[in-house]
C-alpha cells in the first residue's frame, strides 16, 4: 500500500476513532469529488475494515459517488416545495439540453446532472445548485443561461490553468 | 483538582458582562441574515458591501455588522435588520448590492447624526424595500427556540452568553439533582419534536434508570430528511449553542458520558457552525472534565449522514453513527437500554434539545403556559409551497392551520384557492381546506389522518393534482426504503406501480382496491417508521380527494361524469 495515498492518510487519521468509516469516506470524496477504487482499498487496509463492508456503505448512501463526476455538478432540487412549483420541468430541460439522464455526466466530463432531496431553500423554490452556487425561482427558460454561464466559467478556468 | 483562578477566567457571568459592555458601545447593529436561504440569494456579498461602506464612512466604532442565523421570511431574502438606539427597527427585504450601500449612506449615517430625541424619516426610495415588522408574519409568532436566532452572531459564544447562554447549564449543575432535572422536563410537558411526540421527560427517565456501567450516550438527531423542511438546520445554523447546552443538560439528567451529533451532510453550513461552537465550548472549558468546577465530565463529537432518509429512524441512525449501513432493527430493546455500540443511549431531536435551556431557566410552568392540554410549548414549522410568505415560523401549539396559512403565511398567491395543507412530509398526510380551523397539536393532526411530523408544512393550491402528489411522496419513500423488510421493500414498490398506472389513466377499480389493501398491510407489517408511514400520503389523499382518483380509472369514467 502506498502510505502517501489519500486513502492511507485518511485511514491513519480516523482509524483510532469509533464509528468513523463514513467520516473517512466523506473526507476522501471531499478532496477527489468521488471515492476512487484505489483509495477505498487503501482505506480498507489502513483501517482494518473489509473492502466489502466499505462497498456496502458506499452503495447504501446516496451521497457517495464511485465515478468521477463532471466538472460542474448540477443538483436539481426535487423536494416537495420545488416539486409543487414545477421543478420537474426544469430537470427535464437540463436533461434535454445536456442530452444525459439523472446521475450521469456529459461525455466531455463538463457537467454532471443529479436530482437531490431538498437543499433547504424552499422559500426560493424551484431551486438548483451548481458547484455550490444556488439558482432560485427557476423556470425552464433559465436552463440555457445557467449552462452558458458555466461553460464560459469552466473554459476560463482551463485557460488559467 | 479544581483551579479557582482558571474558573474565574472562564466564569460565564464575567464573559457575559464584558460582552454586554462591549455591545453597549455600539449605537447601531446591522443584522444580516446569513443562513442557507439568504446565502443562496447572495447575502455574502451584501455583508461585505455593508462592512466596506461602514469603513468608508469611518463609523466602524459605532456600528456593528452581525451575520446571523435565519430571520424567517426566506422568500424575501436576503434580509437585513437595522437597529439604531432611539429609532424604530427596520427590516429590509430582497437587498441588492446597490440598496445595501444606500442603507448605510442614506439610513444609518444620517440617523446616527441626529440629536437625541429626533426621529429619523426613512427616504421613500428605501421605504420600498422595507418589510413591515407589523406584518402578522412577525406579530403572530411566538418564539422560544428561535428567540435569538437572527439576532446574534451564532459563531460567537460570548454573544450567546450575553443572551443568557449556559446559565441553564450552570443552574442544573450547581443547584439541581439529575432527578430534579428529569422531573422539571416531565412537568413542562415537552414532547419529541422530531415527529414521534413521545414525552421527553419520560424518555430521559427511562434512560436515567438504566445504570451507567462504563458508557452511556446522548444522541442529537439532526438527520432532517423531510424534503421541504429545514427547521433543525436553521436552529443549528442560527443558535448552535442552545442545542449543545440542551444536550449537556440532558447528559447530566440521564448520566450520559458522551454526546453525538448526527447531522445531514447536505447541511454544510450547519455542520460548520456546530463544529465552531463545539470548539468554542472546549476552549471555554464547557466541554471536557469537571465542567464549571463540578464533577460533571462530558464530551461531544459529530457524525455526518450521507443522504439516507431512513437514518432519521433512531435505530438506523445509531447504525449509521457506528459507520455502517443505516438499516433499522426491531425494537425492543429500545436504544435507552441498548443503543450505540450496545450501550444505553437516548436520542433527542435538535428542536427538542433547543427547548431545554429555556425550560430550565424560565421554568416548566412557563413553558406549559403555551400550547394545548396535551401538546405544550411552541413548534417550529417550515411553511412552504403555494403560500405568499414562505419561510420559517414558530407558533404556540394549538394555533389553527388557518392562522398559520392565511394570517402568518399571507394566504395562497396569484389569486388561486387553497386546496389542502400537507404536514409530516412523506410520512404525513393532507388536511383539506374545509378543516382549516384544526388546531396544530399531536392528537388533532392524528385524528384527521396526518401527523405533526418534524415540522414541514406544505401549502397546496387548487391546481395541484392530489393523486400525483401522493405519487411524488411514494416515489420518494420507495427510493429511500432500505430494503431490509419485505412489507416495505415489496409493498412500497407494488403500491407505486399501481399508483403510476392509475395516474396514467390505465388503472381499474380493482387496482385502487389493491392499492388500499397493500397500504394497510404495509402500515401493519413494516419494521420501522418509514415503511409504516409510507402509505399515509396515499391513504390521506384518498380519504379526502377520492374523486380525483376515481376520475382517473378506466372503468369509472361515466360515473364520474354523472357526479359532476
Amino acid at each position: 500500500m502506498d502510505q502517501n495515498s489519500l486513502g492511507a492518510q485518511v485511514a491513519a487519521k480516523w482509524r483510532k476513532k469509533r464509528g468513523s468509516l463514513i467520516m473517512a469516506l466523506h473526507e476522501i470524496q471531499g478532496v477527489k469529488g468521488f471515492v476512487p477504487w484505489q483509495d477505498a482499498m487503501d482505506l480498507a487496509e489502513g483501517m482494518g475494515i473489509p473492502l466489502a463492508r466499505i462497498y456496502e456503505v458506499l452503495t447504501f448512501y446516496n451521497f457517495f459517488k464511485l465515478d468521477a463526476p463532471g466538472k460542474a455538478v448540477i443538483s436539481v432540487c426535487t423536494g416537495t416545495a420545488c416539486y409543487l412549483k414545477g421543478n420537474d420541468k426544469v430537470l427535464e430541460e437540463f436533461k434535454k439540453e445536456l442530452g444525459i439522464g439523472e446521475g450521469e455526466s456529459t461525455p466531455d466530463k463538463m457537467f454532471h446532472l443529479q436530482s437531490v432531496r431538498c437543499v433547504g431553500c424552499c422559500g426560493l423554490a424551484p431551486v438548483c445548485v451548481v458547484n455550490g452556487k444556488t439558482y432560485g425561482r427557476l423556470t425552464p427558460t433559465d436552463v440555457r443561461g445557467i449552462l452558458e454561464e458555466w461553460r464560459k466559467k469552466l473554459s476560463e478556468d482551463e485557460e488559467l490553468a | 483538582m479544581v483551579d479557582t483562578d482558571l474558573d474565574k477566567r472562564f466564569d460565564i457571568h464575567e464573559i457575559a458582562k464584558n460582552k454586554l459592555n462591549e455591545l453597549e458601545r455600539f449605537q447601531c447593529s446591522i443584522y444580516c441574515c446569513h443562513s442557507t436561504g439568504c446565502k443562496s440569494s447572495g447575502s455574502d456579498d451584501i455583508i461585505d458591501l455593508i462592512k466596506k461602506a461602514i469603513v468608508d464612512h469611518g463609523i466602524e466604532d459605532k456600528v456593528r455588522v452581525v451575520a446571523t442565523g435565519c430571520m424567517g421570511l426566506c422568500a424575501q431574502g436576503p434580509l437585513i435588520r437595522v437597529e439604531i438606539k432611539g429609532q424604530k427597527d427596520v427590516l429590509y427585504k430582497r437587498i441588492e448590492p446597490l440598496i445595501a450601500r444606500l442603507v448605510v449612506t442614506e439610513h444609518v449615517v444620517p440617523a446616527l447624526n441626529l440629536k437625541e430625541g429626533e426621529i429619523f424619516e426613512l427616504p421613500n426610495f428605501l421605504q420600498e424595500h422595507v418589510l413591515s415588522l407589523e406584518l402578522p408574519f412577525f406579530t403572530k409568532q411566538e418564539k422560544v427556540v428561535l428567540k435569538d436566532a437572527g439576532h446574534m452572531d451564532p459563531e460567537d459564544i460570548t454573544e450567546y452568553m450575553a443572551h443568557g447562554g449556559y446559565l441553564a447549564l450552570e443552574k442544573v449543575l450547581k443547584t439541581m439533582t439529575p432527578a430534579q432535572v428529569v422531573e422539571e422536563i416531565k412537568k413542562s410537558g415537552l414532547r419529541g419534536r422530531g415527529g414521534g411526540g413521545f414525552s421527553t421527560g419520560m424518555k430521559w427517565e427511562f434512560a436515567a434508570k438504566v445504570p451507567t456501567v462504563d458508557e452511556k450516550f446522548i444522541i442529537c438527531n439532526g438527520d432532517e430528511g423531510d424534503p421541504g423542511a429545514y427547521m433543525d438546520r436553521s436552529i443549528l445554523e442560527g443558535d448552535p449553542h442552545s442545542v449543545i447546552e440542551g444536550m449537556m443538560i440532558a447528559a447530566y439528567a440521564i448520566g450520559a458520558t458522551e454526546g453525538w451529533f448526527y447531522v445531514r451532510a447536505e447541511y454544510p453550513l450547519a455542520v460548520e457552525r456546530l463544529e465552531k461552537a463545539i470548539k468554542a465550548c472546549k476552549k471555554n472549558r464547557l466541554l471536557g472534565n469537571n465542567i464549571m468546577g463540578t464533577d460533571f465530565c462530558f464530551n461531544v463529537d459529530i457524525r455526518l449522514g450521507a443522504g439516507a432518509f431512513v437514518c432519521g429512524e433512531e435505530t438506523a441512525l445509531i447504525h449509521s453513527i457506528e459507520g455502517a449501513r443505516g438499516t433499522p432493527r426491531p425494537r425492543p430493546p429500545y436504544p435507552t437500554n441498548k443503543g450505540l455500540w450496545g450501550k444505553p443511549s437516548c436520542v433527542n431531536n435538535v428542536e427538542t434539545l433547543g427547548n431545554i435551556p429555556k425550560i430550565i431557566l424560565k421554568g416548566a410552568d412557563w413553558f406549559a403556559s403555551f400550547g394545548t392540554e396535551t401538546s405544550k410549548g411552541t413548534k417550529v414549522f417550515a411553511l412552504t409551497g403555494q403560500v405568499e410568505h414562505s419561510g420559517l415560523i414558530e407558533v404556540p401549539m394549538g394555533t389553527t392551520i388557518d392562522e398559520i396559512v392565511n394570517e402568518i403565511g399571507g394566504g395562497v398567491p396569484n389569486g388561486k384557492k387553497l386546496k389542502a395543507v400537507q404536514t409530516g412530509g412523506p410520512s404525513g398526510g393532507v388536511i383539506p381546506a374545509d378543516k382549516m380551523d384544526l388546531p396544530v397539536c399531536y392528537e388533532e393532526l392524528k385524528k384527521v389522518g396526518s401527523i405533526m411530523g418534524s415540522g414541514g408544512m406544505i401549502v397546496i393550491d387548487d391546481t395541484q393534482d392530489m393523486a400525483a402528489l401522493a405519487n411524488f411522496y411514494l416515489d420518494f419513500t420507495v427510493d429511500e426504503s432500505c430494503g431490509k423488510c419485505a412489507p416495505c421493500r415489496i409493498g412500497g414498490k407494488q403500491m407505486l406501480l399501481l399508483l403510476e398506472k392509475i395516474n396514467k389513466g390505465k388503472g381499474t377499480k380493482q387496482d385502487l382496491a389493491d392499492l388500499k389493501r397493500i397500504a394497510t398491510a404495509m402500515q401493519k407489517a413494516s419494521l420501522c417508521g418509514l415503511g409504516q408511514t409510507a402509505p399515509n400520503p396515499v391513504l390521506s389523499t384518498l380519504k379526502f380527494f377520492e374523486s380525483e382518483y376515481l376520475d382517473k380509472l378506466v372503468d369509472n369514467k361515466p360515473a364520474s361524469k354523472e357526479e359532476k
